[in-house]
């Protein structure tokens, strides 16, 4: 039996632990971990991703314990595929980190990295395992980091995180509650086996009440509108390293556990077809998709337009997940991998702009195109891909949604994916504008910047060239990846 | 069509693709060095122009160059096919990217304008995206392409960045993404209805989805590509975008950019839809009249403008619609008219902004009222001005003479004479328009145009080559690079099937 599922978190969890040890003696050892468990975790990830797609599932049993008793760590082709991505964004961050979080945070180096590690860890122990307790646990894991790396950061920060911690713990207590309720109502916690047992408990209102619970608690973690009201402040005042590292991924794993809900614990024959649970999250998804176009639209502070848009690309994966039809979930899939490339890219880019100018008015980026080529020629991808041009990832995602929504006859949801590619459009050429176009005034007075130095600019450029291939070759993600994970949703006789 | 047509494999329509994004990259590379970086424009463009020109005997003897790289999306390859019609296109805008990249360096060092490694790269691009678009295979293949373009042109319409230009970008951004938008969405419905985005002469939707349906599917993608080919009322961006340098209007808003809408219009009728079938669903009259209109009212339109690229600009807009209108006419010698015109407007469309480039960028003149008597100091300019309004007119010997005439016939041949009238009715209008521009220049006295003074050579020589092209066009239609047959064999390939 293969020890891939569980070394992942195991490899993050050690490095969090040995970051404070090396750290006391000198500093930047701090880095020097946290940058090779994150190789590493991205390694087995990678590994475990082959292997599963080469050999099938690989069930792990954590201290020799058979489930459901014991509990089992699953990689599968949904969970081998997003602990990749969330390790190799993970990775990508964290090289990019070490300048900016020495220029921002000097005297708070070696907590950061232990929390990053923390988090980490937290966020793939959530995509690895398969029991829902155990999911709990990683949860609180990766929350309490969180909340101690956003309010690291400015003045504002500690106030912005102490909102979310309210707002996260009532989304830990209701998911907990939620597993309680699937806990007596079935007798176990393995994921696997609460599904078998689930079925002859779908009239069960004690399930019907679990399902809602958890979904709350889940549709709180990834900001699903209107439940997003912690994240603008969040992502705006935290230190840009640790932005660049929550916003492109947390959020995203929380719609991984809502994917997982539907696909393996409830099942699309619960949730889908006989609570409208799927729909509901679809309406609000579409919802939350134009009021975060419409609200990043209005902002001019750069790290915030990037937050309400993750609040309006959130919505794109939850239309997916809405629409629980085999081509909107490739959707949804594809853009949690996307956009986590995206959003990376672009907060790496805010970033690289602070560390170098100091400002993150959009008012004040006037002729930055000039001074920061390389930087900004990365923004422009990132930013195309996220308006929807092809041949960049962006496309492919809104492509998939697009037709899953013509399958389902859903026109209305057709018209939110168009409509938000135009404000999108909005308010990135807006940026694009002052970058390129405009000439300096009184808020950008003549500035020496330059492009960030390598560590900083390759992590970006790699993310930027990354859009362009995952563009080009998602046919391969979606035929060797993503068409197994979606196989539950095909409706029988179709 | 004679024979069946084949394909084969060949990496030339690639290449043809590759070759200005790959020269978009030296250039980028050179910005240090002007003269290095303008050489890798015009070695790409003439690269270009002989990768497509190799291709036009083994079309026109029905052999396809054909690649097919990868699948874009699961079933859908990213592929490109050199069909007569996309030869044709791929052929003349290559041809006219030679005169104008020679033209723009001339331009732009005249009048020493900022950013021109951005500009020429944004070119490049430009190019590139136009032979995919003309080249390619399915639905899938083409969008990219074509949204790939919209945003390639943006810089160059912001390229002056003065307020007036953003809000042109703005404009033009506006329109065209939306009819993406519309695009978008009417492949994906393809796609989900058909089941195969694969372009077929003689179209392949079938009739089973329903009149309705079909129409609604006509009218997204024609929004789609009516955008770009300037089909009223989605035409304002048009004359905004003329504030961008006058090359850029001249080969983009002239050939590459506004030609790839009406090409567009032109696979969608006849290798998505059909003839057959955009006539029963009522397409065809639809677009026949919102053509006609557009025709008669650009027309008028172009009169009143005082500035001359603005009054091109409307005359393009009409121009445009001749073809779109050849297209709807679903007769064989309708479509040859309107495919012809493609290359014959190109041709004496971008004489007339060379013109209008030349006199701007030696006099700093961008309006009609003050150009009196200008035919004194550039007398070569003007004859080349002149020669491209009597082609527009539809006057022999000049090429447009030639496709207005098979327009003609087409018109008769569908049974349409009220469209006939229109044709006749915009030629006396484009007289209308052009004719006064010529008089002033040549017959008003003035005292600011006293001595010969010419444009520099770069400028000039590519003028007077289109200009001479046009004629060749209308005396020898089919001249060197047979763009007579490869309209003629497109338009026999896709209404001989399934003609109405």
């Amino acid at each position: 039996m293969s020890h891939l599922p569980v070394l992942i978190p195991i490899t993050l969890l050690l490095s969090a632990f040995l970051i404070p040890l090396a750290g006391y003696v000198k500093r930047d050892f701090a880095f020097a971990i946290a940058s090779v468990g994150a190789f590493l975790a991205f390694a087995f990830s990678l590994a475990g991703l082959l292997m599963v797609l080469s050999q099938g599932e690989i069930r792990y049993h954590l201290g020799g314990w058979a489930p459901p008793i014991g509990i089992e760590y699953v990689l599968d082709a949904l969970s081998a595929f997003m602990a990749a991505v969330v390790t190799l964004i993970g990775l990508v961050v964290l090289i990019y980190s070490r300048r900016s979080v020495l220029h921002e945070v000097p005297l708070r180096v070696v907590p950061l990295y232990a929390l990053a590690m923390l988090l980490l860890a937290g966020l793939v122990g959530i995509i690895v395992t398969g029991d829902l307790f155990n999911l709990f646990v990683f949860l609180e894991i990766s929350s309490l980091s969180a909340y101690a790396l956003m309010a690291i950061g400015d003045d504002r920060a500690p106030v912005a995180s102490f909102r979310y911690l309210i707002l996260g713990s009532i989304a830990g207590s209701f998911y907990v509650l939620g597993v309680g309720f699937l806990y007596f109502s079935t007798g176990s916690l393995n994921m696997a086996d609460v599904a078998q047992r689930l079925p002859a408990l779908y009239q069960s209102r004690a399930v019907a009440a679990a399902a809602i619970f958890i979904f709350i608690a889940l549709g709180l973690k990834m900001a699903l509108f209107p439940l997003h009201l912690w994240l603008p402040d969040v992502y705006t005042y935290a230190p840009s390293a640790v932005t660049a590292l929550i916003a492109p991924i947390m959020t995203k794993v929380s719609a991984y556990v809502l994917i997982r809900m539907l696909l393996t614990v409830f099942q699309p024959a619960y949730l889908r077809d006989l609570l409208p649970m799927t729909s509901i999250i679809g309406w609000l998804a579409a919802a939350g998709v134009l009021y975060g176009s419409v609200m990043a639209i209005a902002q001019n502070d750069f790290r915030r337009m990037l937050a309400y848009s993750s609040i309006s690309q959130i919505g794109y994966i939850g239309i997916g997940i809405g629409l629980a039809n085999p081509l909107g979930l490739i959707g949804a899939l594809l853009h949690i991998l996307n956009h986590a490339f995206m959003k990376a890219c672009l907060f790496l880019v805010a970033g690289s702009i602070r560390f170098r100018t100091g400002r993150w008015k959009v008012s004040s980026f006037a002729g930055l195109g000039r001074k920061m080529p390389w930087t900004m020629a990365a923004f422009t991808v990132s930013a195309l891909s996220m308006v929807g041009i092809p041949p960049a990832a962006g496309f492919f995602s809104k492509w998939y949604l697009l037709l899953g929504s013509i399958d389902a006859g859903n026109w209305f949801l057709v018209a939110v994916i168009l409509a938000s590619s135009l404000l999108t459009a909005v308010y990135f050429i807006r940026v694009l504008e002052q970058i390129y176009a405009s000439h300096a005034n009184e808020e950008s007075a003549p500035m020496k910047a330059s492009d960030p130095p390598p560590s900083m600019l390759l992590p970006t450029l790699l993310l930027g060239a990354g859009l362009l291939i995952l563009g080009l070759f998602n046919s391969a993600i979606v035929t060797h990846i993503l068409n197994i994970v979606v196989l539950p949703l095909h409706r029988p006789g179709s | 069509m004679t024979h069946a047509a084949e394909m084969y494999f060949s990496f030339t329509p690639l290449l043809a693709v590759l070759v200005s994004p790959a020269a978009a990259i030296l250039i980028l590379l050179s910005s240090q060095k002007p003269n290095l970086r303008e050489t890798w424009t015009v070695i790409a463009a003439v690269c270009k122009f002989a990768l497509v020109s190799s291709m036009v005997a083994p079309v026109l003897a029905g052999q396809y160059p054909a690649i097919t790289l990868f699948d874009i999306a699961p079933g859908i390859s990213l592929a490109l096919k050199a069909d007569p019609l996309g030869v044709s296109f791929a052929l003349s805008a290559s041809l006219l990217w030679i005169f104008t990249s020679f033209y723009s360096i001339g331009y732009m060092r005249a009048l020493a304008e900022h950013s021109q490694t951005r500009y020429f790269a944004s070119f490049a691009i430009c190019l590139s995206a136009t032979m995919g678009i003309a080249l390619a295979a399915n639905l899938l293949t083409f969008l990219i392409f074509y949204e790939i373009l919209t945003i390639a042109t943006y810089p160059l319409v912001i390229h002056k960045e003065t307020a007036e230009a953003i809000s042109a970008g703005r404009k033009y951004l506006a329109f065209l993404l939306v009819a993406g938008g519309a695009l978008l969405l009417a492949v994906a419905v393809t796609l989900m209805a058909a089941g195969t985005l694969n372009f077929a002469a003689g179209g392949y939707l079938s009739p089973a989805m329903g009149r309705g349906p079909l129409l609604g599917l006509f009218i997204l993608f024609l929004v789609g590509v009516g955008a770009k080919a300037g089909l009223m009322p989605l035409h304002s961006w048009l004359p905004s975008a003329m504030v961008a340098p006058t090359p850029v209007s001249a080969l983009l808003h002239a050939v590459a950019v506004v030609k790839a809408g009406v090409f567009g219009f032109a696979r969608i009728v006849g290798y998505v839809f059909g003839p057959s079938l955009t006539a029963d669903i009522g397409g065809a009259t639809l677009v026949g009249v919102l053509a006609g209109a557009t025709i008669v009212v650009a027309s008028l339109l172009a009169m009143a403008q005082d500035n001359l690229k603005r009054r091109l600009a409307y005359s393009t807009i009409g121009h445009l619609s001749y073809i779109i209108l050849g297209t709807v006419l679903l007769t064989p010698v309708g479509w040859l008219g309107g495919l012809f015109h493609i290359t014959t407007h190109a041709a004496m469309k971008i004489t007339l902004f060379f013109c209008a480039g030349a006199i701007y960028a030696k006099t700093g003149r961008e309006n009609i009222s003050e150009m009196d008597g200008i035919g004194k100091q550039m007398p070569l300019t003007m004859a080349a001005f002149t020669v491209g309004a009597l082609g527009l007119a539809g006057l022999p010997p000049v090429g447009g003479f030639l496709s207005k005439w098979f327009l003609a016939q087409g018109t008769l041949a569908s049974g349409h004479p009220l469209l006939l009238a229109v044709l006749l009715l915009s030629g006396l209008l484009n007289a209308g328009y052009f004719f006064p521009i010529v008089v002033r220049a040549y017959f008003r006295p003035s005292k600011h145009f006293e001595r010969f003074d010419e444009a520099l050579p770069s400028m000039l020589i590519p003028l007077l080559l289109t200009a001479a092209f046009a004629v060749l066009l209308g005396i020898y239609p089919d001249g060197i690079f047979h763009f007579y047959s490869l309209s003629a064999e497109a338009a026999l390939g896709v209404v001989a099937r399934g003609a109405p």
